[in-house]
């Protein structure tokens, strides 16, 4: 092993500090006192006060968590579907249309995915609001989930199901009971990305929106077109705390079932 | 079973993915009017044939000729073009020291290292815009800091240009930059290095001939990801570029939003798309060729 450089060392510092710095100075400053965003004036939490009793940034925060959390869930059914369609149905008519469909929303600029859809809840005359906005993020999540489910899918020994088969589980049996414990992870990993993907959504959320439903970053947009608030500060330090806090205890407990899942093999390549 | 198992996220693509671009192909074709939905001809099946035919009869390429003849549009697409060139090259100049020092950090900090690239991913994309203005405004963090230091005697302007926009788009894709070149960086066997050198290659040429070339393919792979979205990228011209910014993302917003025209707008839309045609192709290509040399 060679030691470090201090080339890499110098770059790894700066890049991070690049990466972490202006979200660091967002956290600093949503505790400032001053209106004036940009001068320091004491430590004060007043501004998240501010937040709690701002009844708008309230009701936007439980629409979008309400959107979130269906949108992903059905992103989540419909994705592990098409990863297994994908991975296991062979080959069938439409196949590469199938995986054209899969992979393309994913690249498409928002802006075009958020127009088509609207146009499209319009001629159907729709009314927009949570409904379709639940529709429109399950498109474009349902993608992500498919390749996170399929990239499981692949690795993972089929003889397992073929085993399941044999012994007379029906092919419904075959999949609860072997294959999803199996792809478990990759599909809560799906879900959580169909999750966040969904809470940070912008452009399809406005597009597809309704006067009836207003998300939270159509909220924050609207308010930081107009300029840095503190506001707008105190609510990004929670958006990032809670995502901080999240992705490091997935990442822990994932750590942690790789090191139990080594240890059983471990184990029973022993008692073989 | 099988059968159900396709039909299900087959059709709900289809209906939410393909559908509605054939209906923007549809409006793209038709004229603005002062209605609800604002344009026309709208089909019209209760008339038969005959509403089928006449809807076909109005259908035309006015609005495509419009985008050739207003310069606005193909200006907002060379400078998009422009834009999304230049800041991939500058992302990459960014993100290579980055992905090559994690490679080579020791094995019991890659992990901390990866996730703390993937970490600010998961983040608000609108928060991490927004975090800038803040910093390059007028009377900002990086101004103030500047004074301070007496580099500068006045203040810059960096806010509401277009270096804001190349700093916002090196600052929220280099993950989908690093990602890559760190997984190509990674598979690199480093007595290759040695070899090399031992031939006696500087170290400086050895990195020149040898990880370069090996890690081409994840230059390639970060340079698309992070090149396809900043073409149609709205948010971040808007929130730090200036009126004098132009991208076509930031056009096709107005134009819906703004002008309320929305047969125009969808003929911008329909032309973003075939432009992106071409690097999407490639790039998928290039990850059909990367998986078969895994294989």
């Amino acid at each position: 092993m060679r030691r470090m450089t201090w080339f890499n060392v110098t770059s790894l510092t700066l890049g991070f500090a690049f990466l972490y710095l202006p979200m660091l100075i967002l956290i600093i400053f949503s505790f400032n006192e001053s209106k004036l965003v940009t001068v320091w004036a004491g430590f004060s939490t007043k501004w998240y006060g501010e937040l709690m009793r701002n009844t708008a940034f309230l009701d936007a925060a439980w629409v979008t968590v309400k959107v979130a959390f269906i949108s992903s869930s059905l992103a989540t059914i419909l994705g592990t579907m098409a990863a297994v369609v994908m991975v296991r149905a062979g080959r069938f008519r439409g196949r590469t249309m199938f995986s054209g469909m899969i992979y393309a929303p994913m690249v498409m600029p928002e802006v075009i995915t958020g127009l088509s859809l609207l146009l499209l809840f319009i001629s159907l005359g729709m009314d927009r609001g949570v409904f379709t906005i639940v529709l429109a993020h399950t498109t474009f999540a349902m993608c992500y989930v498919s390749v996170v489910v399929s990239s499981r899918l692949v690795s993972f020994d089929q003889s397992l199901e073929e085993a399941a088969l044999d012994l007379g589980c029906s092919p419904v049996q075959a999949f609860r009971l072997v294959t999803l414990p199996i792809i478990a992870p990759a599909v809560i990993s799906g879900w959580l990305l169909a999750f966040t993907l969904s809470l940070d959504d912008l452009v399809i959320a406005s597009f597809t929106s309704g006067p009836s439903a207003t998300t939270l970053p159509m909220k924050i947009w609207s308010s930081v077109r107009l300029g840095v608030s503190p506001e707008i500060n105190a609510l990004s330090t929670i958006m990032i705390l809670v995502v901080a806090i999240g992705v490091i205890t997935a990442s822990l407990i994932n750590k942690r079932n790789v090191v139990r899942q080594r240890r059983e093999e471990a184990a029973a390549e022993k008692l073989a | 079973m099988r059968r159900l198992l396709i039909a299900v996220p087959f059709l709900w693509l289809l209906a939410l993915f393909i559908v509605p671009f054939v209906i923007v192909f549809k409006i793209s074709l038709s004229d603005l009017a002062v209605a609800i939905p604002p344009y026309t001809p709208t089909l019209d099946f209760a008339e038969g044939w005959a509403g089928i035919k006449a809807f076909f009869a109005e259908l035309d390429f006015e609005n495509y000729i419009w985008l050739t003849e207003d310069d606005l549009y193909w200006k907002a697409y060379l400078s998009s073009f422009k834009i999304a060139v230049i800041s991939t090259l500058l992302t990459l100049l960014v993100g290579y020291p980055i992905a090559y020092g994690i490679a080579r950090a020791p094995q019991e900090w890659r992990a901390l290292l990866f996730m703390l690239v993937i970490l600010p991913f998961w983040t608000s994309f609108l928060i991490r815009v927004y975090s800038w203005m803040g910093i390059l405004s007028q009377e900002g963090y990086l101004n103030q800091v500047l004074l301070w230091i007496g580099v500068i005697n006045e203040p810059l302007i960096i806010l509401n240009t277009n270096i804001a926009v190349y700093i916002g788009i090196v600052y929220t894709y280099l993950p989908f930059m690093i990602l890559p070149i760190y997984a190509a960086l990674e598979k690199l066997d480093i007595s290759l290095l040695e070899a090399a050198e031992d031939l006696g290659c500087s170290r400086f040429s050895a990195f020149w001939l040898v990880t370069i070339p090996l890690s081409k393919q994840g230059i390639i792979a970060g340079s698309f990801l992070v090149f396809i979205p900043t073409i149609g990228e709205f948010v971040i011209p808007s929130l730090l570029g200036g009126s004098r910014t132009l991208m076509i993302g930031k056009v096709l917003w107005e134009e819906f939003f703004s002008n309320r025209d929305w047969p125009v707008a969808s003929a911008v839309a329909v032309v973003l798309l075939l432009i992106l045609i071409i690097p999407i192709v490639l790039f998928q290509r290039n990850e059909q060729k990367q998986r078969e040399a895994d294989q």
